[in-house]
Formats: structure tokens, sequence, C-alpha cells
């Protein structure tokens, strides 16, 4: 049962984004249209599921002095594969994310999970740890990005969605948006889950 | 190179165009005071790591650089990452030796800076811009001192209205990190109006 709890609460109640605010630089800037935002989403879920499930490997080997030193060099080559991924076989998308696959190394939710959870826990159930916060970046990522392509361009995944009646409202389309529908979607969870409020 | 200066500074502003660095934004905005200290650590360890990697991916990474026909540009995420790390122990070290009273103001946010995405994002838009707006290692030193010059202002902003707002009436969901990401889009869409200045 601590699995599926270890599975469950990153995904709404203790979700990395909303709730420890972490994973945020590389967050926003993707979320323009659904495409990117959901193949970056899996990537990072990949990204940190592996990167747990290996340094969890590790973690009776590595002294503690230098394990940040190992953890930027697991996190690092597993960026590279995605990079190399993307480019071999979603060339368009991995355009779109430009510099932001890179900042999966310095993604705060990576280190953080391996730090807080990896170097302390079993590999199965780090790499389930791993899936769970990568699931809820995701879904965060994903839910943004809908209200920007549906409201900034009428449109879902490509598809036209709101037609000839609707103009597009160019403003959901610019940086400032994500932050604030950001800010909104913490306001309604907050509102939900009482026990998160600030005092 | 003025132009690239007030570009970086203000145009594309680290956090308000790309939300680079907004974890440790967020986190570290409420007092004006530590904010001004880790603003002027991201600025300096930005400044010495930009040009640095525009060296490396100069005379290493940039096809045919290292030697006819081979390309390691696939390495920068890796090469990247290590200078910051290795610079940013550095200065820690450097820091904590010479001037310990420093040390211990900053001490907490020294190590985090190595995983602070404006950093990794600077060098790798550097990396993209090698060619057009950057083509010498001045120009690389402008553009890193304006990029972080540019996160060192929207963090004590932020921070400033943050000491402000504790007085106000904020919604109890809202407290915190959520008006945190509204005002930021805010600021977002004020810095907008620069978009487009030409020197």
């Amino acid at each position: 049962m601590k699995l599926s709890k270890n599975f469950t609460n990153p995904l709404a109640a203790n979700n990395p984004v909303i709730v420890q605010i972490l994973g945020i630089c590389s967050a926003l800037a993707v979320t323009v249209k659904l495409e990117p935002a959901f193949v970056m989403g899996l990537s990072v879920t990949f990204v940190c599921a592996f990167s747990n499930l290996f340094m969890s490997l590790l973690r009776k080997g590595v002294p503690s002095r230098i394990r940040i030193i190992v953890q930027l060099v697991v996190i690092a080559t597993l960026v590279i594969v995605v990079d190399q991924f993307l480019r071999a076989y979603m060339y368009d998308v991995s355009k779109q994310l430009s510099v932001y696959v890179g900042l999966i190394i310095t993604n705060c939710i990576v280190m953080g999970r391996v730090e807080a959870f990896a170097l302390g826990n079993k590999p199965w159930d780090s790499f389930v740890d791993g899936v769970a916060n990568g699931l809820g970046y995701a879904f965060i990522l994903v839910l943004v990005a809908f209200f920007r392509e549906l409201f900034g361009s009428g449109e879902l995944f490509g598809f036209t969605i709101l037609g000839d009646w609707y103009t597009p409202n160019a403003l959901m389309l610019f940086p400032p948006m994500a932050l604030i529908i950001i800010g909104c979607i913490i306001w309604v969870h907050r509102s939900i889950n009482k026990d998160l409020q600030e005092k | 190179m003025l132009n690239l200066f007030i570009n970086s500074v203000f145009i594309e502003n680290m956090v308000f165009a790309y939300f680079f660095g907004m974890c440790s934004y967020i986190a570290v905005s409420k007092s004006v005071k530590t904010a001004l200290g880790l603003g002027a650590a991201v600025t300096f360890v930005q400044v010495m790591t930009v040009p640095l990697n525009y060296l490396l991916n100069e005379y290493v990474l940039a096809p045919n650089a290292l030697a006819e026909g081979v390309d390691l540009s696939f390495l920068s995420f890796i090469l990247f990452i290590a200078v910051i790390a290795a610079f940013v122990q550095l200065v820690e070290m450097i820091v904590e030796k010479f001037a310990p009273a420093l040390y211990n103001q900053l001490g907490i946010f020294l190590p985090l800076i190595a995983v602070n995405c404006a950093i990794m994002g600077g060098s790798l838009f550097m990396q993209q811009m090698v060619g057009t707006e950057i083509n010498s290692v001045g120009d690389s030193i402008v553009y890193g001192l304006g990029s972080g010059i540019g996160w060192w202002l929207a963090i004590v902003m932020m921070a400033a209205i943050r000491e402000k707002i504790e007085y106000s009436h904020v919604p109890a969901a809202m407290k915190g990190p959520g008006i945190a990401f509204i005002i930021t889009g805010l600021m977002g869409m004020a810095f907008m109006i620069f978009s487009g200045i030409q020197l």
C-alpha cells in the first residue's frame, strides 16, 4: 500500500510544481501549445524516473561529499539521451523546446527527488517515486497549456476547437499569462486543500 | 554591444521572458537583503561562466573546432554543467577562505546557484546566439553581465513588493506562492513595454 501512496501523492496533494514550487523554471515557457508541453512532461518523467533508479542503485557506493557531481553527471547523461532522441524522431517539437530540454538538468524536481528520496530508498520505490513526480509535473504543464492554447489560438493539439466566432486572445500566448494561470491553479488547489494555506 | 546589454537586461529578461531561475526567485524573494545577496552572487557566477562556456564552445564543442570532421556539440549539456558546478565550488572555497563574513551571509545560496536555471540557461542561450549577436569573448561577457543584472533586478523588485504585501489582505489560499506568481505575471506585462527598443 505504501507504494501506491507514493505514486498518488505527488499527483495531487503533494504536487511538485504547485505545492513544493519546484521545476517552474523550465515548466512555463513550453506551455504555449499542448504538444510541446506533453513532450516536455514525458521527457522530465523519463529523466526523473531513471535518475532516481540509477542514483538509488549507486547510493551505497557514492561518498556523500561528491554526490552532487555524480548526480549531475547521471542526470546530464539522461538529458543528452532525451535530447538526441527528440532531435532524431520529433525534430519540430525539439526545435520548439529549444534550450528547455537542456534545462531539465537544472530542474529542481529531478535533483530534489534524487536528494530527498532516491538516496535513502530501494531502487524500485525510487523509480515509482520518480515516475509519479514526473507525471505530477506533466499534469500541471498540460493543464496550463490547455488553457493557453484553447484561449490563445482556439486550438487543441493544433486542431481548431473554437470556430470563427472566437477571436483568439493573443495575450494568452505571452509569457506573463503562464504565471497568472499557475497562480490561479495554486489558488484553486489551496482553496480545496486548506491545510496547505499559509497562516 | 550596448544593444545586447539593454536587450538582455530588459527585453529578454531571464525571469519575465524565459522564466529562468524561478525556483530560487520565488523561494528567496521574501526579504530585500537576501535577494540582493543572491542576485549579486548569480550575476558574478553568470559573468564568469558564460565567457568560459563560450570559449569551451568555440574551441572544443563546435563542429570542426577540435579536429576536422569532429562535432562534439551533443556533449555541451554535460560540459556546461560541469563548468558551472566546478566554478560554483571554486567560488565557494575562495569566499570561505578570504571573506568569511560574506560566506556566512551567502552560505546556503552559494551551492544552490549551481542548479539555478538562469546560469545554465544563460550558457545555452549564448550557444544559440553564437554567430548572430555574440561573436567574441567580449560579447559573451556583456551578455553574461546583462542577463545576470536582469535577474538581480527582477528578484530585488519582487522582494520589495513582497515586503509591502505582507500588510495587505490577500485571500488565504493565495498567500505565499500564489500571489507571487500573479505579481510576477503583472511585472512581466509591465516589462513587455520595453520590447522593440533598439539602440
